[in-house]
């Protein structure tokens, strides 16, 4: 198998869990109730372990060590999807996104739970099972406010709106993308796309929220290949600033 | 001379951190000990990918093997036998519901999404309980309500 496919699979998975991470993390102190405040906080501490759990495959296939992976490379250098490093604006659509990249990463951890590639394959089915519970969370989240008062359907519609072409960017295809598919490695981005289209539609059809028609939604793309909005480097900037500090301290 | 089950017994000291009543041999954490020729390799798993007291678990396992004289040994930490709540034994359980935490229920193959909500209360007994949510105070609770005895009470999470 081409290490650099491998890679570059494993930087997306790894930045797009990060970087949400720490987007989830900004909502401590600030959710709209204490348990959102304290899901929203949890979901952040999982999404970042599930980082360090990519960070450490690709660390033991000759990358820098994860602290040096997440904390030094510059916008241009991550791999996660546009979506994930939106600011979270109102609490409707954090929880959108949340809805839309959770399901996403449950399909994708299934499909990888059955990957001919072992270490990758030990990884996912272990994170699969803490994803369930994300998707629990947004999925019960989406059917109670999308069925309820008018302002939340209207808000949560305008969200839905606003995020789904960044959400259809996760689904950028791989330039390493027939090569994964041939080795076994996972079934590829249009299959992942393809059922999370299904399990999002299940979702959206007990609430009064309609998905937007497709076909006239020009994905955001670029972010898998290093091209960012102008939101990326400030939060890199700000998550480092730590590190930044003090580079060589021992912890 | 060192066995296997010498090395168990030992580490039935080594608590979790946040319930100082389940062993970690109990929680299901410690996956595997080998000991050959003196030398001991204890294997342990994460519950959660996140869990921040995985370097502490494994510090303590160390610090307790040190403790009883044993200074050839290897801690690893791995997901090669992944966690899941089915882990957790029966005496673990029962530590459990005695420490006011209702236990995990146990599970063939998968858990489901009926699962996850499903909860017995550990201060009544009664099924009468509904999922508040799935995030509690650390990232293996979830916390429910009893509509029997009319209490929060948090589970550990079924994984």
């Amino acid at each position: 198998m081409n290490e650099q496919a491998l890679k570059d699979l494993l930087y997306k998975l790894a930045d797009d869990q990060l970087i949400l991470g720490h987007r989830n993390s900004e909502w401590t102190g600030f959710g709209p109730i204490l348990e959102e405040d304290i899901a929203f906080s949890s979901m952040a501490q999982d999404k970042i372990g599930h980082s360090l759990a990519f960070y450490t495959l690709l660390h033991e296939m000759g990358e820098a060590a994860p602290d040096t992976v997440a904390f030094t490379r510059n916008a241009s250098q991550f791999h996660n999807s546009q979506l994930v490093e939106l600011p979270n604006g109102e609490y409707d659509f954090s929880l959108i996104r949340h809805f839309l990249y959770d399901n996403a990463e449950m399909i994708r951890f299934e499909m990888l739970s059955k990957s001919s590639h072992e270490p990758i394959a030990k990884v996912a089915t272990k994170l699969k099972g803490e994803v369930r519970y994300h998707v629990l969370h947004a999925n019960t989240w989406i059917k109670h406010l999308g069925a309820s008062t008018e302002e939340a359907i209207l808000r949560l519609q305008s969200a839905l709106a606003e995020a789904l072409p960044f959400a259809l960017g996760l689904f950028e295809v791989s330039i390493y993308e027939q090569e994964l598919v041939e080795a076994g490695i996972y079934n590829g981005e249009e299959a992942v796309k393809k059922e999370w289209l299904q399990r999002v539609q299940a979702v959206l059809e007990k609430t009064e929220l309609k998905l937007p028609e497709l076909g006239s939604i020009t994905p955001k793309l670029g972010g898998r290949y290093g091209q960012h909005t102008e939101h990326l480097q400030p939060l890199l900037d700000e998550m480092a600033e730590v590190f930044n500090i003090d580079p060589t301290a021992e912890w | 001379m060192l066995t296997k089950e010498h090395i168990l017994a030992l580490l039935e000291e080594v608590k979790d951190p946040e319930i100082p009543v389940l062993s970690l041999v109990d929680l299901g954490v410690i996956t595997s000990v080998e000991v050959e020729e003196g030398h001991v390799t204890v294997n342990m798993t994460p519950t959660f990918a996140g869990c921040p007291a995985m370097d502490y678990m494994k510090k303590d396992v160390e610090r307790t093997l040190e403790k009883h004289g044993i200074t050839r040994h290897t801690v690893t930490m791995s997901f090669d036998a992944p966690w899941n709540s089915n882990r957790i034994s029966e005496k673990g359980r029962k530590a459990l519901k005695e420490f006011g935490l209702a236990p995990p229920p146990a599970y063939e193959l998968v858990p489901d999404l009926d699962m996850l909500e499903y909860s017995t209360c550990p201060y009544c007994n009664s099924n009468n309980t509904s999922l508040r949510t799935p995030f509690g105070p650390t990232l293996c609770r979830s916390m429910h309500y009893c509509h029997n005895c009319r209490q929060m009470f948090e589970q550990f999470k079924p994984l």
